[in-house]
């Protein structure tokens, strides 16, 4: 479902040339998550933990009467944890019907960048998350690094 | 048929309806109408006198062709019309044949087929009918003609004039339909204009239809169609039905469910909120909204209920065509059909029961040949029963077939490697029943094409389990087969005990919940330790318990030192026929909860079935008691049969707990934890001697205590006891040290020269004897001097048993020390005779027939010839039946003859044995 989604936004990003993404910051690592698949952006609360759960996964929450699974991003990506007492920003998503949040040290701002400036992942970022981004955009000094939504969110193909 | 069409489309202008509507309303009411039809016919075939149903069948082919003609769909309106002209045969008394209805259903599939492409496409599909249409045309003329040969005499004037009705072509009879039709329209019209405006559309249509009767019917002939001649009370009742129920979109149901649970979920936060809050103002309206709620909660859960019946209706249907496949004369009974429970359920639970039934019919109930021999009458019953009980719905499926044989199941269950040899001799015939649960196992070797398709019953059970229910079976050979399945009522709402673990809060499924019980130290229910594993005593049994803590990794790793959480709560858990309890640290209250899903990555966690939202907004998750059960190993089963015959089963499951001691010797011993009533630690000042041995009280009573075969007790303040308990009997085994309950899996190996020893097993890499608990409790009493049935020291006979077979080595002698004989075992007739020689003595001697060197008769004939032995009873062990057989073994010198595996005839034989001596001395 989310392809569609995605596939869709590339299209009519594609009619006029931009692309948009709230951008994120996890370990001072700028991301960039394409707009049309974020629901909204929210801080979690009540995380209540599952046990023997992937550890990327940090837990279930109430979301006006949803129940969202966080995932820890900074786990996902293989990132060492925030300090103790830190604060979260959650990105809410849904994905195969299924609804999501990703957990990041904090939101930036929302981008909206020609289509044709997103360039294929640099070697040093594909070795770490080939898996998970879709390409970079190289902002005035920092790089910013498209997630791809449905990979990191897809636990099942990695066990495969 | 224009002025018709052009009536019904003034309607739809009316009511604002557009043609997809109509067609979707054809397509639902068409389908329900099938299924009708389909019980109906089989019914009729069974019962031809039931003409009334012949009748509902021919009306409800009758509207389908009408509603086909005039949406235009002819492909439909064909085949109705043609197939309703062969049920008019059956109307006027034609015989039924087999083929003739088989054509008929066959007929029904196809309107099934079509009417599904329709759903799909919108239209009819390509091609046409025109084989079916001469099939069914050229068996009107066959069955009409068997109905006018042989009945020419005495059909009655009205069948006559049917018959010339009959004569009249399809276009002809079509074409005089129509005017009726316009005629009816003609009068009604004028009618309707002198009718009030407000009248009803609905009672429009009802007087449309009976002036459309009364007008077909006057002018004509009553004969033609019998169909208008009927009372209109039937069509009556169809309207008032159409006025008292709707048919609502299924999503629509789903939707309204789904915003009720959040209703119930609200309401839920709110009292949760008002309850911390502390304002009686808000109390009576809470308390409203609260029974509102739940009110609204049931209303919408019964619009989701189905009688199971919708779920039976294929059955005849699917019942007759697997008598033709199998040739057999299956009838089916159903019981209960009315019994209701969720759409959800339902669905699931169809193919299960389907497939047990294509199982019963196929391997269950006999062919009629095999029933005759086995002095059956009938063709065989399935009988389908149902019915509430709590919270759930028992369905049973049972057959009066063959039954299963337990034997084959064994054979098969011990070939797979499901279980062993040891295990078998133990278990009882409905545990090895319960083996065709386990995955991949089937009876039959041959795949037939009803059922044995490599799908067994254990997709069958775990469809169901995976539903929260369970399933069981009785089975009595030659006389059927009884299954019975438990499900819940509904899945999306469940009442759930909320409890604390760690530091979170979690939900287990009351379903699941046996009782609940706080252990504490100086209370009866005491958790225990042994060495590692917990137990709770709970009244005369120890349970095996599980940690939630510990299973789901919450446990820190400081509080290893488990002296401290001695006191808690257990939750007394069932699942199948198993019983635990699940530790935990504190419960607080039950909720009913709505079962969510979890998302996919956690959905692999087999201890949680799903997360809900509780009243105070957070979210919790549900245990998954089934899960929980299946990964920690195996648990200490429980059933009547381990319960009280300690004397026949001691529990030697492969898979069973076992509690691990030190008594005696060196070697570490045990005892399947499922035979110890309680294990207790009692200080030494409590324990007497007396002349017949220590004793202790024991509620009230005094019970024998036995120690290790030095006969000393171990010199310490408290001694361990375990508390075997058989009836009224109780006595207790005081041992060294008890080390450790493990779950292993282990090979017993059974048979053993010491007494007390049943055999041995390596447990925990260690080689340990398991203890025959019957030796000692015989002991026991014998020291208390009791002349009770385990009997005293005298009058323990001994048996000498002769066997070349390692098997019935091993397996024979445990049986036989349950029961309470000392058995010496020789592997030849040789060694047996020197064993007499050197002046052993016994009380029976037991020999197999077949042995390599000196078979048993050469045997029997050597001792009777040697005085002092000559009247030792003995009793001769074959594989081989029969009255030769048993004539050679009278005639040398053997009181009687059994069959080897023949375990209680050889009981029966020994006992009879013994007491005849016993009268001759």
């Amino acid at each position: 479902m989310s392809f569609d989604k995605e596939y869709s936004n590339e299209l009519i990003t594609h009619m006029d040339g931009m692309a948009e993404y709230i951008t994120v910051r996890i370990m001072n690592q700028l991301f960039g998550i394409p707009i049309s698949q974020v629901r909204e952006v929210f801080t979690p609360e009540a995380i209540t933990n599952v046990p023997l759960s992937p550890k990327e996964i940090a837990g279930v929450l109430n979301l006006r009467g949803m129940i969202v699974t966080a995932v820890d991003m900074r786990m996902r990506l293989s990132l060492p944890p925030q300090e103790q007492g830190a604060s979260y920003m959650a990105v809410g998503i849904d994905d195969h019907a299924e609804s999501y949040c990703l957990l990041v040290d904090s939101v930036e701002e929302v981008m909206r960048l020609p289509k044709e400036s997103k360039e294929p992942s640099p070697l040093a970022v594909q070795e770490r998350w080939s898996h998970f981004t879709s390409g970079v955009h190289l902002l005035d000094g920092q790089l910013l690094v498209i997630l791809n939504i449905h990979n990191v969110l897809n636990f099942n193909k990695e066990a495969a | 048929m224009g002025a018709w069409k052009k009536r019904i489309n003034a309607v739809i202008c009316i009511e604002g309806l557009r043609m997809d509507d109509l067609v979707a309303e054809f397509l639902s009411e068409t389908v329900e109408s099938l299924e009708i039809v389909d019980v109906e016919l089989v019914k009729f075939e069974q019962d031809p006198s039931n003409v009334a149903g012949l009748d509902k069948v021919f009306r409800l082919l009758h509207t389908v062709k009408g509603s086909a003609g005039f949406l235009g769909l002819d492909r439909l309106g064909t085949l109705a019309h043609s197939t309703e002209t062969l049920i008019d045969c059956f109307r006027d008394g034609a015989p039924v044949s087999d083929d003739s209805m088989t054509l008929t259903l066959e007929a029904i599939d196809r309107f099934r087929w079509m009417l599904e492409v329709l759903s799909e496409n919108g239209q009819e599909p390509e091609g046409d009918d025109k084989e079916m249409l001469d099939r069914l045309a050229e068996m009107s003329k066959e069955v009409r003609e068997r109905l006018e040969n042989p009945s020419k005499g005495e059909a009655k004037t009205e069948k006559g004039e049917s018959k010339k009705e009959e004569e009249l072509s399809p276009e002809e009879l079509n074409a005089l339909f129509e005017q009726q039709v316009a005629e009816a329209e003609a009068a009604m019209a004028k009618e309707e204009q002198q009718n009030t405006k407000e009248t009803s559309q609905d009672e429009k249509k009802a007087s449309e239809v009976a002036l459309n009767q009364q007008q077909h019917v006057a002018p004509d002939k009553p004969s033609p169609a019998k169909e208008n001649s009927e009372p209109s009370e039937p069509k009556e009742a169809k309207g008032k039905l159409k006025s008292t129920s709707i048919r609502v979109n299924m999503d629509t149901i789903e939707h309204m469910m789904t915003m009720v649970s959040e209703l119930v979920l609200t309401r839920n936060q709110l009292i949760e909120i008002i309850r911390q809050k502390d304002d009686a103002s808000f109390n009576a309206p809470l308390q409203r909204l609260s029974s509102i709620t739940s009110e609204l909660q049931e209303g919408v859960m019964q619009t989701r209920m189905q009688p199971i019946g919708t779920a039976w209706q294929q059955i005849p249907r699917l019942i007759r065509s697997l008598n033709q496949q199998l040739n057999k004369h299956i009838e089916i009974e159903m019981i209960g059909s009315e019994t209701e429970l969720d759409r959800q359920v339902l669905e699931l639970i169809r193919d299960p029961m389907t497939h047990m039934i294509r199982n019963s019919a196929d391997h269950g109930i006999e062919t009629p040949k095999e029933r005759e021999e086995a002095g059956k009458t009938g063709g065989g019953t399935i009988t389908l029963k149902a019915h509430h009980e709590g919270g759930h719905i028992i369905l049973s499926i049972s057959d009066d077939g063959k039954g299963i044989n337990a034997e084959k199941v064994k054979e098969k269950a011990i070939r797979s490697g499901l279980i062993t040899e040891a295990d078998a001799i133990q278990m009882s015939d409905n545990q090895i029943l319960r083996c065709i649960f386990e995955p991949g196992f089937t009876t039959t070797s041959e795949v037939s094409a009803v059922s044995g398709r490599g799908v067994g019953m254990d997709v069958v059970r775990s469809n169901i389990e995976l539903i929260g229910g369970s399933i069981d079976l009785e089975s009595k050979l030659n006389q059927g087969t009884t299954f019975i399945i438990k499900i819940p009522l509904t899945l999306a709402i469940i009442s759930a005990l909320i409890v604390q673990i760690g530091d979170a809060k979690i939900a287990i499924p009351q379903t699941n919940v046996d009782e609940l019980v706080r252990a504490q130290n100086n209370s009866e229910h005491r958790i225990e330790f042994i060495d590692k594993t917990r137990v709770l005593r709970l009244r005369n049994r120890l349970l095996p318990l599980i940690d939630l803590k510990e299973v789901l990794g919450l446990k820190k790793a400081e509080s290893s030192d488990h002296s401290e959480d001695n006191e808690g709560f257990v939750i007394v858990a069932n699942v199948g026929n198993r019983v635990f309890g699940i530790l935990v640290d504190a419960v607080f209250h039950t909720e009913e909860i709505v079962v969510k899903p979890l998302s996919s990555p956690l959905r692999d966690i087999d201890y949680f079935s799903g997360n809900t939202l509780l009243g105070d907004g957070s979210v919790i998750l549900i245990i998954d008691v089934n899960g929980i059960a299946k990964n920690v190993g195996s648990i200490a089963p429980l059933d009547q049969e381990s319960e009280h015959t300690l004397h026949h089963e001691n529990g030697l499951k492969n898979t069973s707990s076992m509690l691990l001691f030190k008594f005696g010797a060196n070697e570490p011993k045990a005892v399947p934890l499922s035979i110890v009533t309680r294990l207790e630690d009692v200080p030494q000042s409590k324990i007497e001697h007396t002349s017949s041995g220590y004793v202790m009280q024991y509620r009230g009573r005094l019970m024998p205590l036995v120690t290790s075969e030095n006969g000393v007790l171990p010199d310490r303040k408290t001694q361990h006891v375990l508390v075997f308990s058989d009836g009224d009997k109780t006595m207790g085994l005081v041992v060294d040290e008890i080390l450790d309950i493990v779950n292993d899996y282990y090979d017993v190996e059974l048979g053993s020269r010491q007494q007390g020893i049943l055999g041995s097993a390596i447990i925990a890499e260690k080689a340990t004897e398991i203890i025959d608990v019957t030796y000692y409790v015989a002991k026991a009493f014998s020291n208390e001097m009791t002349a009770s049935e385990w009997g005293n020291q005298q009058s323990r006979k001994s048996i000498l048993f002769v066997d070349d077979s390692l098997f019935f080595r091993e397996m024979l002698p445990p049986i036989l020390r349950s029961v309470g004989y000392y058995v010496t075992i020789c592997e030849s007739a040789i060694d047996a005779l020197k064993l007499i020689e050197n002046g052993g003595k016994f009380d029976v001697i037991l020999s197999d027939l077949e042995m390599p060197e000196m078979d048993g008769i050469q045997f029997a004939e050597q001792i009777k010839s040697m005085q002092d032995y000559a009247d030792i009873p003995m009793i001769a062990l074959s594989s081989y039946t029969g009255s030769s057989v048993s004539s050679r073994c009278h005639q040398a010198g053997y009181l009687s003859h059994v069959a080897k595996y023949d375990r209680e005839g050889l009981i029966s034989s020994l006992f009879e044995s013994i007491s005849k001596t016993g009268a001759a001395a």
